[in-house]
């Protein structure tokens, strides 16, 4: 046991433990953050888009040093069946602007800067430390955590759990139950090494402008998931991932899909020639609103993906969690400076910071579109990816049938396929779940 | 006792790639290690501290960024990290960097006490040369042992050193006076995990950081590219070999030894058995 006591143990060098981390210790807390990996950002995976303004709160000035890939300026969305897309598309020179919204990131990068800021303003941070338990006392309350180095228990007033999306330790000391398979997506990426000017011709780019195209469809084989490609300086990530409970059922490797859509007629020539460098997988919370724990403790908060945090319609996860760990470091900060205990009704503050943000404004809004999307998946991902594109084909193709005769197949076949009930029942079911 | 450990950060190989134009090695991008060598160095370094008392003091040249190494070489256990870092260093060969190091090394041996013992790996995994130790030792006018296996005895009080040598066909048993150095081999010792009091330590640790002037060195046309003879002539990779290699169908349950399975591959090449035996013959 090490004699020395800290005011909060973070565990976890991803997006919300370096945001609980930064903001607690440039508030003057003596902070200690433990991460298993060899360096922050060896052990996390994302897309990746990062969003400006949740980070602008944590470090208003990161474009400065931050290593950004491309800011965004198009985005696409894509339909597919197996041979074509059905895209929407938009780009705007807007988002050509001083302080962009979105970039794209590399992780490990990105990661290990965020780790350095961290540090610049007094974090300890130790790397390759794996917390191998919370220490608890006898009524629960959590004292500090045990980890696999010799003489290495060390105590805090407050440990904050930012472990990620297994939340091993968590579970394991009986905080939350382990996330359900249905709750979980699975996703797999490689990132594709091509020139910056090839990559700015395909894209229709220039400068540090960048694309991102998101699909979903048949690609998925009827599994509720999303595909992505993002265009980084010089590489593309390209991913695909779908939930655990439906590649359970469906026998279906990940992989296979990620070869599928990268051989794909639209995707193949954006990648051509390109080089594969490194090939990742990661789990992502998808249960939305429905699927968030407890968040509270004596003696804990958990933030980010532990805490399920993520806005699977909006494909928004990282900036989630930044904004929790940010709130976590806030309410923990003000009880500090208020001389009062890291008590479970005191620690509530950070639940009630959390819910009046974004973060649970937006979860609550969709808490009903991962089930819908789940139950009706074939529909969504199978058959109208199929009868859109075929629409779209009867009304291209000219071939002297009469227009009228075109729109009565293309009406008749989303008819025969879904039934007038089922059409009208899923928009008003998607309707309502976005409302 | 007072050790001191070179250690050098060199990008990851196994994740290294060679440019295709220019044939050099592509470093952007790439993790950097310490030079595995140097951790046998440094964890042997360490045992003798444990087992006799001392300090061990871990020494790098290199950008501002080799830091990361040294605070590792903390994390491990070493109680000091000096970082020997200026301009004037870049572009070092093995001649150079010999100069820089032997030139710190007098100047810790000056600050915390001269070193009973100087340590280096065998090489290091991006140049390969085995020069710099050797070097180091020349200009320091220290005894040296290389390619050493196993520290098998020191002997303090008598100012002696016993070690195992690994040479060709077998291991020399050497024994010398203080002060030494020493290069090691790898696979003698694993390296340890440092202790969760070594890690927040290392973390919080002042690197002690010198220029060439704080080192001491006066002659800067010795350091850097400047001091420093070597010329790359040429960098090429080498070609892949043309021959394919051939598949010959045999019926394995039919051979059950590997003199059997020598004449069955000679009886379908008969060419292949005489250049053998040809090359046996003049050998």
């Amino acid at each position: 046991m090490i004699d020395e006591r800290f005011d909060a143990i973070v565990i976890g060098a991803g997006m919300a433990g370096n945001a609980a981390a930064y903001t607690m210790a440039s508030r003057g807390l003596k902070v200690l953050q433990l991460e298993r990996g060899e360096y922050a950002g060896s052990k996390n995976v994302q897309g990746a888009i990062m969003y400006a303004s949740m980070l602008e709160k944590i470090i208003p000035d990161f474009r400065e040093d931050a290593p950004l890939e491309r800011h965004i300026i198009e985005q696409r969305f894509w339909m597919m069946d197996d041979r074509s897309h059905t895209g929407m598309q938009y780009r705007s020179d807007d988002f050509n602007e001083d302080k962009p919204n979105r970039y794209t990131i590399v992780r490990a990068q990105f990661d290990k800067w965020f780790s350095r800021k961290c540090r610049e303003v007094g974090v300890t941070v130790l790397t390759e430390t794996t917390v191998t338990d919370l220490l608890v006392d006898s009524s629960g309350k959590v004292l500090g955590v045990k980890t696999d180095r010799k003489g290495g228990a060390i105590q805090a007033d407050v440990v904050v759990l930012a472990e990620g999306v297994n939340g091993l330790l968590g579970t394991r000391a009986g905080l939350r139950e382990p996330p359900k398979p249905e709750n979980v997506a699975l996703a797999v990426k490689e990132m594709h090494f091509l020139p910056a000017e090839t990559i700015e011709s395909r894209f229709n780019l220039k400068g540090d402008e960048g694309c991102v195209v998101e699909a979903a469809g048949t690609i998925t084989k009827g599994m509720t998931g999303l595909a992505f490609l993002y265009t980084n300086k010089e590489s593309i990530s390209v991913g695909i991932g779908c939930l655990i409970s439906d590649f359970a059922e469906t026998r279906e490797s990940p992989y296979t899909l990620l070869e599928t859509f990268k051989s794909h007629p639209s995707i193949a020539p954006l990648l051509a020639g390109s080089e594969v460098k490194e090939y990742a997988a990661h789990m992502i919370p998808e249960g939305g609103f429905k699927a968030i724990p407890q968040l509270y403790g004596d003696g804990w908060v958990v933030v980010g993906d532990a805490a399920q945090l993520n806005n699977a319609i909006h494909r928004e996860g990282s900036n989630l969690a930044m904004t929790s760990g940010r709130l976590a470091g806030e309410a923990i900060h003000r009880l500090k400076a208020g001389r009062q205990p890291m008590t479970k009704d005191n620690l509530k503050l950070y639940k009630e910071l959390l819910d009046d943000s974004f973060v649970m404004k937006d979860m609550k809004k969709y808490k009903d579109m991962p089930a819908l999307l789940h139950t009706n998946s074939a529909n969504f991902f199978m058959s109208y990816p199929q009868l859109i594109s075929q629409a779209a084909q009867n009304f291209l193709r000219v071939d002297g049938t009469p227009k009228i005769d075109m729109e009565k197949t293309t009406m008749r076949a989303f008819i025969a396929k879904r039934s007038r009930l089922g059409l009208i029942s899923d928009a008003v079911k998607l309707a309502f779940a976005w409302r | 006792m007072h050790i001191v450990v070179c250690i050098k950060q060199v990008p990851d190989s196994a994740q290294i790639r060679v440019h295709p134009v220019t044939n050099t090695i592509m470093r952007q991008g790439v993790p950097t290690i310490i030079n595995p060598y140097d951790l046998f160095a440094l964890e042997a370094a360490l045992r003798l501290r444990d087992e006799h008392g001392g300090e061990v003091t871990v020494l790098t040249m290199g950008p501002p960024m080799a830091e990361d190494s040294l605070r590792k070489a903390l994390t491990y256990g070493a109680d000091r990290a000096v970082l020997l870092t200026d301009r004037f260093f870049a572009g070092s060969d093995t001649l150079a960097t010999s100069y820089a190091l032997a030139a710190a090394i007098a100047k810790i041996g000056e600050v915390f006490g001269p070193p009973e013992i100087v340590f280096t790996g065998k090489q290091t995994i991006d140049g390969d040369t085995a020069q710099v130790g050797p070097g180091i030792a020349k200009r320091q006018n220290l005894l040296q042992l290389t390619y050493v296996s196993k520290i098998a005895e020191l002997d303090l009080a008598g100012g002696s050193i016993k070690v195992e040598r690994r040479a060709e066909g077998g291991i020399q048993v050497l024994e010398t006076k203080l002060p030494v150095l020493i290069t090691m081999l790898e696979g003698t010792n694993d390296m340890r995990r440092g202790s969760m009091a070594d890690a927040l330590r290392a973390a919080r640790a002042e690197i002690v950081t010198w220029s060439a002037k704080d080192a001491g060195i006066e002659d800067i046309l010795k350091c850097g590219l400047r001091g420093s003879p070597t010329v790359v002539k040429r960098v090429f990779a080498p070609s892949p070999r043309a021959e394919k290699a051939k598949q010959i169908e045999l019926q394995p349950a039919a051979i059950d030894t590997a003199d059997g399975l020598l004449a069955e591959i000679f009886g379908r090449l008969p060419a292949l058995e005489h250049e053998l035996v040809e090359l046996h013959e003049t050998l």
